[in-house]
């Protein structure tokens, strides 16, 4: 019998069920069309090869989209009953299930992340949002936001690349279920899932104009901002984007909410449950390729488990396979953009420069494509800017603490305040941190869970309003007196 | 934006004086000299003037002056920031029966005070005795509702989300953190009341601007709180102009979430502006009318939801 | 291939019969506080955590030439048992048959590592499998009960031994680990060892009486520190047996017992795995968490008797690129 060590063979997914076409346009008032805006070619992160053609949109195609929106939320959409619109919803929540091996392939090509991710995690839960959100569709009187809770009117959204599909669910569900209508603008890397969903959409008979789809670059999504018939906000992306939205959104009375950047403590004390601990640290920076905005990107190790910690975690560590994002066993795949690579290098590298230690498991990276390998930092100060600002990236910054008040006082030293993580076996001590924690999700002993019914957002510098749950509907009903929430 | 009130500190124009104002009618021959208070900020739980040594004239709606409060300076606001900030978690902190109960009992005390703040209220915004007493009435009861409302709010928007997995996951409401506000302008007491206790209720602590021209009700309001069981700092009172103070406050890095019920409309966006540029939660309804049911839109608009996550597993 | 390493006492491991390898582990099993305090030390298993653990390692996708590495490997790691009271001569000779030439028509099949029978059926497996390098492994310690005196187990023991048995699968006694004596069991591993002699112990943690995956990482140490050869999921009389999560947390186990006293221990999964995609699953849990130093019969074990045959019919598969039936396997 052979003897030599267990190689995983290539499992690769074919990319022929991507289904991908060689050019996509706009999705406006139920049409597809070319955009006037520039045409981009999408690409394929982990290769640099082109995967299609995009015919962005402009400011007239906005004008368009947001006209579109208007006539559907003042016609078709207010005269359709909340189970109608709960049918439509559930409607799109089968068919991206029927269709999920499609998104999952056509996501990992896109995006770069792995198939096991965007099969088992992206495509999944971005279906389950559809299906949580169509059942409050009639049921909005009950969710104890009033007896007759009115929708906004049109909303704009803006999402970011690393969840393309998922974050298009997380906003036009909850939209759509509280009677608003769409304009929704992907990533300008990443916009061919929602491209599909606008074809799922559009199957699923959706009248015309009720969601609008307009792949296109960052001046697209000021257009959407600041056009005057738009009556709500939503954003998800960079706390520095956020600011810019908050601050042109000022004067027009717009409602918005916003979930921004992060800068996660996971925190794990002497008597955690330390294996669990281990991947709980891997799943919550290395998920993503740690394009998640809750990662948790600091890691807070009390002093008499350090040692053990960090030789545990490089050890498992040793085991991540970096490469293919469509081949099955690949748990790191490719860094969205060589903008993102540029960013994450010289953060990293700014690490080096400050003194802390980098440490990175043995992973050649492939010689085309994005690419940076899971990297650990130790040493690491307060005061490093690996330690404050978001890397959006693969790169753990570890520091230590000796006492719990030690560990609560540096999680919440940051400007941020989207996710934290506990790791203790001792569940007083998990209330008592989960209380003291400023931030908006709080994992205990678990990490990076994400669930349709679970509200999701952050405190202070992360942003405003949550998605999910009873409580993502409020940032799409009406309300008193928000000029910003 | 409903004030008729200016947010600066120019003198109102004269009408026809109205003699029954308490606080500054002139005495008769051979009466008692009144003892006249000097009304000063409330930070941290003391009574400083302004560090700048500035004080303003406050007429009242006839023209006649009642006194001269403290007009506080850029660097008073940044003390009242540090002071609120320093009482956070203390007020966070404490069981919501205590803040119930201490919220109640500032009810209690102004209720014992009602004529010394109807006489006030009545001078300050030229009302009759019987339409002051009213307002106080209001505000009395506001602090009783919002007092309530302490133990029961996280109940009606919290609670557990059923989650598809073994885990328990739970939401409660907190508070934002230091919240800064703009008093209504014409309420002098009863808007004043009507914007703070929602903020304070759910665990914030607050630096108030009060009501530029009529601020001394609210300045013998920080006297009787001073003396209830609310901890020094959670609720930190600034006199003086609007126009200069507010635009710190937006700027203000250390200060979470915003309320512009008491900003002119004319100097809202700049302030929600400035209030992005650390993502503070800001909250300007159009309309506000202290008299009408509060509902429960106040206690929402400073609070973070926080959801915990936590296996179930033997 | 050879199974010349699997000869008691070739193979380098300290079994050390109740002294530990380690110094700085002496002073753990002084009495009943100090073991009870080491147990409790160790660090907690969220069980949540662990399933999703093992369930994550589940979706690794092995095919063709590794799909065709583990079959063979997973098949020299085959513990090939018959533990029934219809049990007889005629069928240990035939399951004897089975073990050394599993797949006839094929000579590059590997053989199992070892047939697994009661004790008074040892010598009939010894005789059968003379020259063949397949152990014979016996249970005993009154099996699967262990509820016996340690006079009557020491007995079974020596029974099994002298009949020719090369390794012994043991059964702790769960009524004194539940009820917090981890002495007395601690005791009597170290005595069955010594009644083993140079035969191989396998401790029999029979983790569905534990529940707890707590109790699984405790009771894993006390039969490490006793000087378990290997440390093994069940009897396959109980259920749950071998799961996934108790399987992850055993080489948790062995890995972490290695990395603090330098001494490689095994672990059997036995009960309840029948198809080859759960044992490929499991070599790959192997793997990933004790490493691949562990991926040989040498230190790890699946104690299985219709496991075979499904490995077999993969095995076909994968060379005749057709599927599989059952008739063209023997049913032992």
């Amino acid at each position: 019998m052979p003897s030599t060590a267990f190689e995983y063979a290539p499992a690769p997914e074919s990319r022929d069920i991507a289904r991908l076409k060689p050019s996509y346009g706009i999705f406006v008032n139920g049409e597809f069309r070319d955009g006037r805006g520039e045409a981009i070619k999408t690409i394929n992160p982990a290769d640099e090869e082109p995967l299609a053609e995009v015919a962005e949109a402009n400011a007239a195609d906005v004008d368009d989209a947001v006209a579109a929106a208007r006539k559907a939320y003042e016609g078709t959409w207010s005269a359709t009953s909340g189970a109608e619109r709960a049918k439509y919803l559930f409607r799109i929540a089968r068919a991206i299930q029927e269709r999920a091996r499609e998104l999952a392939v056509l996501e990992s090509l896109d995006n770069g992340k792995p198939i096991r991710e965007s099969r088992d995690v992206d495509i999944p839960t971005a279906a389950a949002h559809f299906f949580y959100y169509a059942g409050w569709a009639d049921k909005l009187q009950y969710a104890g936001l009033g007896p007759a809770p009115r929708p906004i009117g049109v909303a704009g959204q803006v999402i970011p690349w690393n969840f393309p599909l998922l974050m298009a669910a997380w906003k036009i569900a909850p939209a759509l279920a509280t009677g608003n209508t769409v304009v929704l603008k992907p990533a300008e890397t990443t916009p061919l899932t929602a491209l599909t969903l606008a074809e799922i959409i559009a199957e699923c008979d959706l009248p015309p104009g009720v969601v609008n789809i307009l792949p296109g670059g960052p001046s697209v999504g000021q257009s959407i901002v600041d056009h005057p018939g738009v009556d709500k906000i939503a954003f998800t992306g960079s706390t520095g984007v956020g600011k810019m939205i908050q601050k042109s959104v000022a004067a027009s009375g717009k409602r918005v909410s916003l979930e921004l950047g992060g800068k996660a403590a996971n925190i794990i004390f002497d008597d955690a449950a330390i294996d669990q601990a281990i991947e709980g640290i891997v799943n919550g920076i290395f998920f993503n390729q740690g394009h998640v905005c809750c990662a948790g990107s600091r890691l807070l190790v009390q002093e008499s488990v350090h040692e053990e910690v960090i030789a545990g975690l490089q050890e498992r560590l040793q085991t991540l396979r970096l490469g293919d994002p469509l081949d099955k066993n690949t748990d790191i795949g490719a860094i969205n953009s060589s903008a993102q690579l540029a960013r994450v290098r010289a953060l990293a590298d700014s690490g080096d420069a400050e003194g802390a230690t980098r440490w990175s498991p043995d992973c050649p990276l492939p010689d085309r494509g994005f690419w940076f390998p899971p990297t650990v930092f130790t040493g690491v100060s307060q005061a490093n800017r690996i330690a404050r600002e978001e890397i959006f990236g693969p790169v753990l910054s570890v520091l230590t603490f000796r006492t719990p008040a030690e560990a609560i006082e540096k999680a919440n030293n940051t400007p941020y305040g989207l996710s934290a993580g506990i790791w203790t076996e001792k569940g007083s001590r998990i209330l008592w941190a989960a209380n003291k924690l400023r931030a908006g999700v709080v994992w205990a002993n678990t990490f990076n869970r994400f669930d349709p019914a679970s509200p999701f957002g952050g405190y202070k510098e992360s942003g405003f309003g949550r998605e999910g749950g009873r409580h993502g509907l409020t940032s799409y009903l009406e309300s008193e007196g928000y000029l910003a929430q | 934006m409903p004030s008729k009130v200016k947010t600066g500190l120019s003198r109102p124009a004269k009408t026809t004086p109205n003699k029954s104002t308490a606080v500054a009618r002139q005495p008769a021959t051979g009466e008692r000299i009144a003892v006249r208070k000097t009304y000063k900020l409330y930070i941290g739980g003391a009574f400083p003037r302004s560090e700048s040594g500035r004080s303003y004239p406050v007429y009242d709606r006839a023209g006649a002056l009642l006194a001269h409060a403290a007009q506080a300076s850029r660097k008073d606001l940044r003390d009242a920031v540090s002071a609120a900030r320093k009482a956070f978690p203390g007020w966070s902190g404490a069981t919501a029966y205590n803040r119930g109960q201490i919220l109640y009992r500032i009810a209690e005390m102004l209720e014992g005070r009602r004529d010394q703040f109807a006489a006030e209220v009545a001078a300050a915004e030229g009302l009759s005795d019987s339409q002051a007493a009213a307002q106080v009435d209001a505000a009395v009861d506001r602090w009783v509702w919002y007092a309530g409302w302490a133990d029961k709010y996280a109940q009606v928007v919290g609670g557990s989300n059923p989650v598809a997995g073994p885990y328990f996951n739970f939401s409660t409401p907190e508070p934002t953190g230091v919240v800064g506000l703009i008093a209504p302008q014409d309420s002098s007491l009863l808007g004043f009341v009507s914007v703070v206790a929602p903020a304070l209720v759910t665990g914030n602590t607050v630096v108030v601007i009060a009501s530029s021209q009529r601020p001394l009700p609210v300045v013998s309001l920080a006297e009787a709180l001073a003396t209830s069981d609310l901890p020094g700092g959670v609720l930190n009172l600034l006199t003086g102009s609007v126009t200069e103070l507010a635009p710190w406050l937006a700027a203000h890095r250390d200060v979470n979430a915003l309320d512009l019920t008491g900003a002119e409309t004319g100097a809202r966006v700049a302030l929600a502006e400035a209030a992005a540029d650390t993502v503070k939660r800001v909250f300007a309804p159009a309309e506000f009318d202290p008299l009408a049911e509060p509902g429960i839109a106040r206690l929402g608009a400073f609070v973070e939801t926080k959801t915990v996550w936590h296996p179930t597993g033997v | 291939m050879s199974t010349a390493f699997l000869q008691p006492g070739t193979d380098g491991s300290q079994g050390g019969a109740g002294m530990p390898a380690s110094p700085e582990l002496a002073d753990v099993t002084r009495d009943n506080a100090s073991l009870r305090r080491f147990l409790h030390g160790l660090s907690g298993v969220d069980q949540v955590g662990a399933e999703a653990r093992a369930a994550a390692l589940a979706t690794r996708s092995i095919k063709t030439t590794a799909k065709a590495w583990a079959i063979d490997t997973a098949i020299s790691m085959v513990d090939l048992t018959t533990l029934e009271g219809a049990d007889t001569h005629g069928k240990v000779r035939s399951l004897c048959a089975k073990a050394a030439r599993p797949d006839p028509s094929d000579p590059s099949t590997p053989a199992v590592a070892a047939v697994c029978v009661y004790p008074d059926l040892v010598a009939t497996a010894v005789e059968s499998l003379a020259g063949t390098g397949v152990q014979t492994a016996s249970v005993a310690t009154a099996f699967p009960s262990g509820r016996a005196s340690l006079q009557t187990k020491l007995h079974d023991v020596h029974d099994a031994v002298r009949a020719g048995a090369t390794e012994i699968d043991m059964v702790i006694d769960r009524g004194a680990f539940l009820s917090g004596r981890y002495l007395d069991v601690f005791d009597e591993i170290v005595a069955v060892k010594q009644a083993c002699g140079a035969a191989h112990l396998k401790v029999i943690l029979e983790t569905g009486e534990l529940v707890t995956l707590d109790s699984v990482r405790r009771a894993s140490w006390l039969a490490l520190l006793a000087g378990g050869d290997f440390i093994k999921t069940s009897t396959g009389k109980v259920t749950p047996a071998a799961t996934p999560p108790v399987a992850l947390v055993m080489l948790q186990a062995v890995r972490d017992f290695a990395a603090r006293t330098g001494d490689v221990r095994g672990v059997k999964l036995a009960g309840g795995i029948r198809t080859t995609k759960e044992a490929v699953r499991y070599l790959v849990m192997v793997n990933e968490t004790a490493g691949d130093r562990w991926l040989n019969p040498h230190t790890f074990r699946f104690g299985a008797s219709t496991l075979l045959n499904d490995l077999l019919q993969q095995r076909h598969k994968l060379t005749t690129g057709a599927y599989d039936g059952p008739d063209y396997v023997s049913i032992d």
